[in-house]
């Protein structure tokens, strides 16, 4: 058995050590907005927080998270920067398909965390690891200055 | 002016009593012309509940069905728009939901329920308008009625119907309506009354594809549901020999093995046991033919060589005469979909009906392919249709793989099960665009223009063996082959040309991926076009426009994105203009790429300035998400993606060598919508044929060498 603490919540999972962290997230807790795109860290759908880091949950094993704070984005809504971002999101009506919009958004979380205006190269630098087949690349980056902006503001009013 | 004819009450009365009095208030179903026609044989009437595209509930929640898939490219958001803009709905009410599998939802045009061809706006314009307009007659009548006054001193604002002083919402008056009988005839507004149809209006479905609410095909979970991997065959016409299944049922977690006519299926409690189930199973396999990428590229040449069967012809090719020829060999690679959310499929069979649950763009193709495998009847067959994590043509697919696959997994195990493909099943297992070889000999007369134009395509039949070869295949030609080469405008005004097609047969599967035969014809065209002008010592716009004198959408979407572009103007040292355009799917589009090519010769695309001719844009701000998103996916194609085989197996295993476009390679895309009156087109696939061409006849302005092979990197 395996202790997790995911999105501030308590978990007890059953589960080989070795599992990736995606499919403790999706299969055994139901958390399915993190998503399956790769298996190989190369798309980053299934981008999560462990102790604020963003890491690729498909290779990383479920023992790195033992003892750490996990946040998916179904964390996001209660997180102020999550909400600048969901809001951002929105105006710049990003997602099409959407399936890979939870890992961008993620990604941008720590980018935003770590710098607060955030240039293009940084964006480029930060989210190139986020495949978007529908190509709302220009939104995502649109939507990135704008949460920046919201942050520097104070937040979500 | 429109009237709907008056519609079945059987519908009613059955969708009725299915929702046992609830909050549901009244449905209209669809006019009985289209009813009559979609239903089955000997089955007058049989319509299956819920049978509706529109539900409002006491609570004035206004609910949508929609005939077609959400899969990224705006429809669950445009189809309600129809329906709200003559019902007058108050949009903050507004929702909308997949409809169920079901004749009624049959596409008008091609009569299978499916999302495809970027026709799914423009085919349900009147359809939708339609439905709205008729429940707005009902609930302006039951108002009427409550207010004591006449149909005719009633008004409808937001929702809500108002005479004089008095008002009513929608959902109070929803019961009352439901009672009523159907209208005979409808009036649809005037264009220019219209409040949303035109207005850049913004998705519906953000919300849910932000918080991680979004159900996607992936995502369907229920007790008892078990998981399930196939191991297929390593390469095309391969089949299993035998296996050996010991170790995979030691892995913990891992239930059952089970051969499927595609494969082998580890099950399991959960993805990833069925994984490394997988991973443990020893299988050995009859390998199918040796194919490898030079032999067929060999091939190809061979066959370009000798006469094809003529699609088109006009004038005495021989006889033409000119002064200069050009001569020119293209050639575009298998590609694969690589839709984000990998294929996925979810079946329960049980109590003699089986259950898909799935994210598809070809339900009536799927159903009757599941009931075939599950030994059931169509109509016992139903399909709840999720979000799809992307199409791009690879869910819609004429043998339903990624469906009977989990049929025939639930029917072997006895228990619903969901199969789930891995990112190297999906590149490695699928379906591609066909690689396709064009040789083009032009000749131009003394002052640049092209008198003779001969024109040979090599490649793979999408249509031939499916069933929809015998509508779409005339006299040899699979029209998806040559589309966009045999009805080019350019063609028309040479005199003397021929147009001629090699569809040779391989094994290796062949799917339409978003904008079909215009990937490749789009940009052999319009390369070649722009090596004309150049030829010609002409500006290639000007070129064009002397070309397309006659083509006024095709002159409309080129002078504005010449203009927006600033065409002709000094741009940033070292950045170079190249342009093209190309009508696809009713629409047409000319794009403007500004493009650099560092010392060691990689090209960066810095800016796409498109202009798009689709005829009425229903929701703005829709056309040009799909115009970033066409572009995007273009581009991918243009820079990096390739699949190739080497002894009848793809090379390519997942993103890391089956490359696509990314952030940093995403250019600044700035959309122009010509206003326009003319005939509905698509925007779902119209913005990827000319990208190609743009980015590579700037890289030619840049650095004098044409491109006439993709990837980019395959010449690098």
């Amino acid at each position: 058995m395996i202790s997790l603490k995911v999105n501030q919540q308590d978990h007890v999972v059953d589960a080989d050590p070795s599992t990736p962290l995606l499919w403790v997230l999706r299969d055994l807790l139901h958390l399915t907005g993190t998503k399956f795109g790769c298996g190989m860290a190369q798309c980053g759908a299934c981008t999560v927080h462990l102790d604020g880091e963003a890491i690729r949950s498909c290779v990383t094993p479920v023992s790195r998270a033992i003892g750490k704070s996990i946040t998916t984005i179904e964390g996001m809504s209660t997180d102020p920067l999550g909400k600048a971002l969901q809001e951002a999101w929105t105006a710049e009506d990003v997602p099409q398909c959407g399936y890979c919009q939870s890992g961008q958004i993620m990604s941008a979380a720590v980018l935003l965390r770590e710098k607060a205006d955030p240039t293009d190269e940084d964006i480029d630098l930060a989210m190139s690891g986020n495949i978007c087949r529908c190509g709302t690349y220009q939104r995502i980056r649109c939507a990135i200055h704008r949460a920046a902006e919201t942050k520097a503001k104070g937040g979500v009013k | 002016m429109s009237t709907a004819a008056n519609p079945t009450t059987l519908g009613r009365r059955s969708f009725l009593a299915s929702t046992g009095g609830l909050v549901l208030g009244f449905f209209v179903p669809l006019p009985k012309r289209v009813a009559a026609a979609d239903a089955p044989p000997g089955k007058p009437g049989a319509l299956p509940a819920p049978n509706a595209f529109l539900r409002i509930g006491v609570d004035g929640r206004v609910t949508v069905l929609l005939a077609h898939s959400e899969m990224g490219q705006g429809i669950w958001t445009t189809l309600p728009m129809l329906i709200a803009e003559e019902l007058d709905a108050d949009w903050s009410k507004v929702s909308a939901e997949h409809a169920p599998a079901a004749p009624q939802y049959a596409h008008t045009a091609f009569g299978m329920q499916m999302t495809g061809g970027s026709t799914s706006t423009h085919s349900e314009f009147d359809r939708y308008r339609q439905i709205g307009a008729m429940a707005k007659a009902l609930l302006v009548q039951a108002a009427a009625a409550k207010f004591k006054v006449e149909p005719a001193d009633c008004r409808t604002e937001n929702g809500h119907v108002v005479a004089g002083d008095k008002r009513a919402s929608y959902g109070e008056l929803a019961q009352d309506a439901a009672r009523l009988p159907l209208p005979e005839k409808v009036t649809l507004k005037d264009p220019k009354d219209w409040k949303l149809i035109g207005k850049a209006t913004k998705r519906l479905d953000c919300p849910e594809k932000i918080n991680g609410t979004a159900k996607f095909g992936i995502d369907v979970h229920f007790e008892g549901l078990l998981t399930a991997v196939i191991a297929r065959p390593p390469g095309f016409g391969g089949s299993v020999k035998s296996f050996d299944a010991t170790a995979a049922k030691k892995i913990p977690g891992v239930r059952e093995v089970v051969q499927v006519p595609t494969g082998i299926a580890v099950v399991a409690d959960h993805f990833w046991a069925a994984k490394l189930g997988r991973d443990a199973l020893k299988v050995e396999w009859n390998p199918g033919p040796p194919l490898d990428s030079a032999t067929i590229l060999e091939e190809f040449r061979k066959l370009a060589a000798t006469e094809g069967t003529v699609a088109v012809q006009a004038g005495d090719l021989p006889a033409a005469k000119g002064t200069k020829t050009i001569e020119a060999e293209f050639f575009v690679p298998y590609l694969a979909h690589a839709t984000m959310e990998p294929l996925n499929a979810t079946a329960r069979i049980a109590d003699g009906k089986c259950e898909i649950w799935t994210g598809t763009q070809f339900q009536t193709m799927d159903q009757q392919l599941a009931a075939k495998a599950a030994g059931i009847d169509p109509s016992k067959v139903e399909i709840h249709t999720t979000f799809l994590g992307g199409g791009f043509g690879r869910r819609a697919n004429p043998t339903s793989d990624f469906v009977t696959d989990a049929v025939h997994v639930a029917k072997a195990v006895k228990q619903p099960v969901k199969v789930m493909w891995t990112r190297e099943d999906d590149i490695r297992g699928g379906y591609y665009r066909p690689a396709f070889l064009h040789r083009a000999s032009i000749m131009l007369d003394e002052s640049g223009m092209p008198v003779g134009w001969k024109h040979t395509l090599v490649g793979q039949s999408i249509l031939a063996g499916s069933p929809f070869e015998a509508a779409m295949v005339k006299n040899g030609i699979d029209a998806t082959s040559v589309e966009g080469v045999s009805d080019s405008p350019y063609l028309k005004s040479v005199p003397n040309h021929r147009v001629d097609l090699h569809s040779p047969k391989h094994p290796i599967t062949v799917l339409w991926w978003r904008s079909v035969g215009h990937t490749h014809t789009g940009f052999v065209m319009e390369s070649l076009i722009d090596e004309l002008a150049h030829a010609a010592g002409k500006d290639p716009v000007e070129y064009r426009r002397a070309l397309l004198k006659d083509h006024p959408r095709h002159l409309a979407a080129l002078n504005l994105a010449a203009e927006k572009s600033g065409w002709g103007k000094p741009l940033p040292e070292g950045h170079f203009h190249g342009i093209a355009v190309h009508e696809s799917f009713g629409s047409t589009v000319a794009e403007v790429a500004e493009v650099s090519v560092s010392k060691d010769g990689v090209p960066k695309v810095h800016k796409v300035t498109c202009a798009i001719d689709c005829g009425l844009a229903v929701n703005p701000e829709g056309v040009k998400a799909q115009m970033e998103s066409g572009i995007v996916f273009g581009l991918g194609a243009v820079l990096h993606s390739e699949i190739t085989l080497e002894k009848g197996e793809v090379k390519q295993r997942n993103f890391h060598d089956y490359q696509v476009a990314r952030m940093h390679e995403s250019p600044l895309i700035e959309t122009h919508i010509v206003p326009s009156t003319e005939k509905m087109g698509g925007a779902g696939e119209c913005s990827v044929p000319p990208l190609a061409a743009a980015v590579c006849n700037a890289i030619a302005a840049a650095t004098g060498k044409r491109i006439r092979e993709l990837p980019l990197r395959r010449l690098s």
